[in-house]
């Protein structure tokens, strides 16, 4: 299906493919036709986005995710610190339960390093698998990696320096994340290391989180600052092959995003609040080719749009049908 | 099908930025490849060599590069230890950041958790899960490197507490409490000769349990073949010294509850059993009345 490959050609660094007019259904040519002969003035604009930013429903989903990415974490620290033993392990690997979990990253950077694998590493590969295909993929990222959560934190203060423009803002090409994805499964297999591990500040803040303080937080301070007066969660987006893998995975997945154009005014705040902006590319005038379009593989599910959002024109979805509230 | 129409001629600034964006990315993975790279030096270098759990990987030559590539670095064996010997290396280890390893000194392995929950819990067999029994473990090797310091050396005994009322390490005093460790700093001695390495060693322990007829979980695969450790007579006078027998695991406990500081027998690890054996058999004293 076209609209897979364009999906995963985004998610390996291309930029969106512009349709051209023959591309869009008659139906959105005639509703984008429409949009063009109502313009809205730039009063109904504001008093839109005004009435939005006091709805109850503005930060329903990063309050909900947050929720979720804190518990989670907690759960392991508590589980241990209490002796509980309801999630045993860190974010790399764990038993929920008894049930055996892996990190499919860190799980694939094993299998290229040992060269062998052991049932219960396949079972908790499997497990997680099926569990994010479930789930959306990246939305490990948004909604369980600790790293997302203080780069989320932190990204607010670039962008207010950006604001008051005490630095510029640097981007990279987004391909660069999949040359990474090469590097590091290269240098795991041809090593016998599992090189990625070594830098990977998920890994990292989860066990310090669990386990205590380390050293090894100096580092994820210096991809902090980084991301603060150099590049915009650049971690994110241009390094961790943890949202490649995932990604591959939330490409086949039934939660998504999905984008309906009828309401939509363009204004693009979606788009600004967004981690990976080109899965809304669809959002801008003429480029969504159906009414109805699922957002691209590279989406974490973080629900920042969809809060942002003024006119309910991003939801959560369940396979094309079911509307998640 | 969609077709690109995005393909219009860039303008001479935009090719200076798509320039600048490749070159800044080229920067970028450099950077990155290279820091990651540089977490190989500190295990390249051999510095990262430390006392690891039971079962942890390693070839004839005790090569641990196997257990660094299984290491998930989920830290499952440190939850499940019950002593908690176990912690994780921190970045200074490089790419052996987040592996688990034990200070014999501050908190050997007693295996009292008996069935090796490490090696039960590890997910990747890095703790391998060929392992059954404590006394089949090659940890390393326990050392006399102090012998003119030993008390027993000197025909001295030891009263009190072996490393003092602040000493936060654990063990299990089956006469105590079967199931649950307890500090050291909470049992005192009165030895007339100072025997702790011989008397708490986890291996002799077992060993005495299997002569009873009551072997550990009433499983006589859990008794030891061989003896790990004994006091020998040096001469005439009562003075003793522990020697070390092949059946030593390497489990740290002598190391750990030696009231002399330093201690005198101190785990190597680039030796265990089977090296020595395998070197030459003379190497390991069989100890008289060895099993």
């Amino acid at each position: 299906m076209n609209r897979f490959v364009e999906s995963l050609r985004q998610l390996l660094g291309a930029e969106p493919r512009r349709p051209s007019r023959e591309d869009l259904t008659p139906e959105v040519v005639r509703i984008y036709d429409e949009k063009r002969q109502h313009k809205l003035t730039k009063e109904d604009l504001e008093a839109n986005a005004a009435a939005h930013e006091k709805s109850a429903k503005r930060h329903k989903w990063r309050n909900r995710r947050w929720a979720v990415l804190i518990a989670v974490n907690l759960l392991f620290v508590l589980s241990f610190q209490l002796d509980v033993q309801l999630v045993e392990g860190s974010l790399t690997a764990s038993r929920v339960l008894g049930f055996h979990m892996a990190d499919l990253n860190a799980a694939l950077q094993i299998m290229l390093a040992y060269k062998h694998v052991v049932l219960n590493l396949l079972i908790g590969t499997a497990t997680v698998f099926l569990l994010w295909l479930l789930l959306g993929g990246r939305s490990f990222c948004s909604w369980v990696c600790p790293y997302h959560l203080v780069a989320e934190l932190t990204e607010k203060i670039h962008l207010k320096l950006v604001d008051k423009k005490l630095i510029k803002g640097r981007s990279f090409h987004r391909g660069v994340r999949t040359v990474f994805y090469v590097i590091f499964a290269l240098l795991a297999f041809a090593t016998g290391y599992t090189v990625f591990e070594t830098i990977s500040p998920t890994g990292i803040l989860s066990r310090a989180v669990i386990y205590g303080p380390t050293l090894a937080l100096l580092w994820v301070l210096f991809l902090l600052l980084f991301e603060i007066f150099v590049s915009q969660r650049a971690w994110c987006r241009y390094v961790c092959p943890i949202g490649l893998t995932y990604g591959i995975v939330g490409s086949m997945s039934p939660v998504r995003v999905s984008y309906n154009m009828v309401d939509c005014k363009h204004e693009g705040d979606c788009r600004k609040v967004c981690l990976v902006p080109h899965v809304l590319d669809v959002t801008i005038r003429n480029r969504s080719t159906d009414i109805d379009v699922p957002l691209g593989a590279d989406c974490t599910r973080c629900g920042l749009c969809v809060d942002v959002c003024p006119t309910n024109s991003l939801n959560f979805e369940f396979a094309g049908s079911k509307k998640l509230d | 099908m969609s077709k690109t129409s995005n393909k219009r001629a860039k303008s001479p600034r935009q090719r200076a930025k798509t320039r600048r964006e490749f070159i800044a990315s080229t920067a970028l993975a450099g950077a990155a490849t290279l820091v990651a790279l540089a977490g190989l030096a500190p295990v390249a270098g051999g510095g990262t060599h430390r006392l690891r759990p039971p079962g942890a990987l390693k070839d004839a030559q005790l090569d641990e590069d196997d257990f660094l590539a299984a290491c998930i670095k989920c830290g499952q064996c440190v939850q499940v230890c019950p002593v908690e010997a176990i912690r994780l290396a921190d970045i200074t280890d490089g790419a052996g950041v987040g592996v688990p390893y034990i200070e014999a000194r501050e908190q050997a392995c007693d295996f009292s958790c008996d069935g090796l929950q490490c090696v039960l819990a590890c997910p990747t067999g890095a703790l391998t899960h060929d392992l059954d029994y404590p006394a089949d473990t090659r940890m390393g090797f326990a050392r006399v490197a102090r012998p003119n310091a030993c008390l027993a050396g000197q025909g001295k005994g030891f009263t009190g507490l072996t490393r003092g009322p602040d000493f936060e390490g654990t063990l299990r005093y089956d006469e105590i409490d079967r199931w649950n460790p307890i500090p050291v700093a909470e049992h005192p001695y009165d030895l007339e000769l100072c025997d702790l390495c011989v008397r708490q060693c986890p291996i002799e322990i077992r060993i005495a349990q299997c002569a009873e007829g009551a072997p550990p979980s009433g499983d006589p695969n859990q008794c030891p073949p061989r003896h790990a450790i004994a006091l020998e007579p040096v001469d005439d006078d009562g003075r003793m010294l522990p020697v070390i027998g092949e059946g030593c695991v390497g489990c740290g406990v002598c190391e750990m509850i030696c009231p002399v500081e330093p201690t005198v027998i101190v785990i190597d690890i680039d030796e265990t059993a089977d090296t020595l054996k395998a070197a030459s058999a003379s190497n390991v004293i069989s100890i008289q009345g060895g099993a």
